[in-house]
């Protein structure tokens, strides 16, 4: 049989993954091996294949990811530090039949969002967030973030994150499963290619359940930030997977009864 | 017995060098140039495109949607 060329393989009828057709040509402007552009492509992934593209509402929060309607190509909002559940709220009760996702950092939802972010999944709002973890304010240059490991050190805390004065980390998936508006609450991680695959099924799962209008689906991206922890990106997962993921640990937190 | 085998296509000048699909490849296809793009990052290029069985791993962990994957069944 004959040799198959490098050629020979690339054709259309031969293709086996492409990026979204929702995400945009633009060059993100993310850190090299940063985990949001890898949870955006999922995301986009996601709204394309389930067809939502026309009656998607994304709500931008203020972070890292503030200029994400740069680069997936649905409607977007952009809402005040912290306070983008307060606005998913109000576009989910004004316009029903919409997606309405909220995508957040840990400064964001944890920290000044905190109000927010509790009482949205307490009223049981029929709405998706999405909260990125990295253990540290990314944007404004590695500053201690609530969910900073207790030892870590950024750029307030040199010495490490002392407990005794700072208070401990807050896990936000696992107070918010305790709330009965809740719906789907679990914790996801993008650096392998399993874990990915774990975190589409997991949106495809919120998908479906805001659909059903089940109630608010809460997922937790355990994400890196190789510029803030001052490492390689390939270094930053593997301290991910050594530090974060033992206090973070990955999986569903709550699933509703079928 | 069919065999896969797989071609990857990488976007070089969107490339940022993160070495994510290279050690997320499991036949080691991937590696990072010596040569910089325009940008000065070491992108990544398919060093071993033979060995490629597409299983799409690299492009699934790639951050920026650079990578696409092409694969065939033969015989």
């Amino acid at each position: 049989m004959a040799e198959v060329t490098f050629n020979d393989i690339i054709k259309p009828e031969n293709l086996a993954y492409r990026k979204s057709a929702l995400m945009t040509d633009n060059v993100m402007h993310y850190c090299p091996g940063c985990g949001h552009g890898t949870a955006h492509q999922v995301l986009a992934e996601v709204l394309e294949e389930e067809n939502l593209q026309e009656r998607t509402v994304g709500i931008t929060p203020v972070g890292c990811s503030v200029l994400m309607y740069n680069y997936i190509d649905v409607d977007f909002q952009e809402a005040a530090h912290g306070r983008a559940p307060a606005l998913a709220t109000a576009v989910k009760r004004l316009m029903p039949d919409k997606f309405v996702f909220t995508y957040q950092g840990d400064g964001d939802l944890a920290a000044i969002g905190t109000a927010e972010t509790i009482h949205t999944c307490n009223r049981g709002e029929n709405i998706l967030i999405i909260f990125i973890n990295n253990g540290i304010y990314g944007m404004t240059g590695g500053q201690m973030a609530p969910t900073t490991l207790p030892g870590m050190k950024s750029s307030t805390s040199p010495y490490g994150r002392d407990v005794s004065m700072m208070g401990s980390p807050i896990k936000m998936a696992d107070i918010v499963a305790l709330l009965p508006g809740t719906c789907y609450v679990t914790r996801q991680s993008v650096n392998t290619a399993g874990g990915v695959r774990k975190f589409k099924k997991a949106l495809k799962k919120a998908v479906q359940y805001q659909n059903e209008k089940r109630g608010t689906c809460f997922i937790e991206v355990v994400s890196n930030c190789p510029s803030g922890w001052k490492m390689t990106p390939v270094e930053s997962n593997k301290w991910m997977e050594e530090n974060m993921f033992p206090f973070y640990p990955l999986g569903d937190i709550k699933v509703p009864a079928e | 017995m069919a065999k896969i085998k797989g071609a990857v296509v990488v976007d070089r000048e969107k490339c940022k060098g993160c070495e994510v699909c290279v050690v997320t490849c499991p036949t080691q296809t991937l590696a990072l140039a010596t040569e910089v793009n325009s940008k000065g990052y070491h992108f990544s290029y398919a060093a071993n495109p033979e060995t490629c069985i597409g299983c799409s791993n690299c492009a699934v962990v790639c951050p920026d949607g650079v990578i696409t994957v092409y694969k065939v069944k033969i015989g």
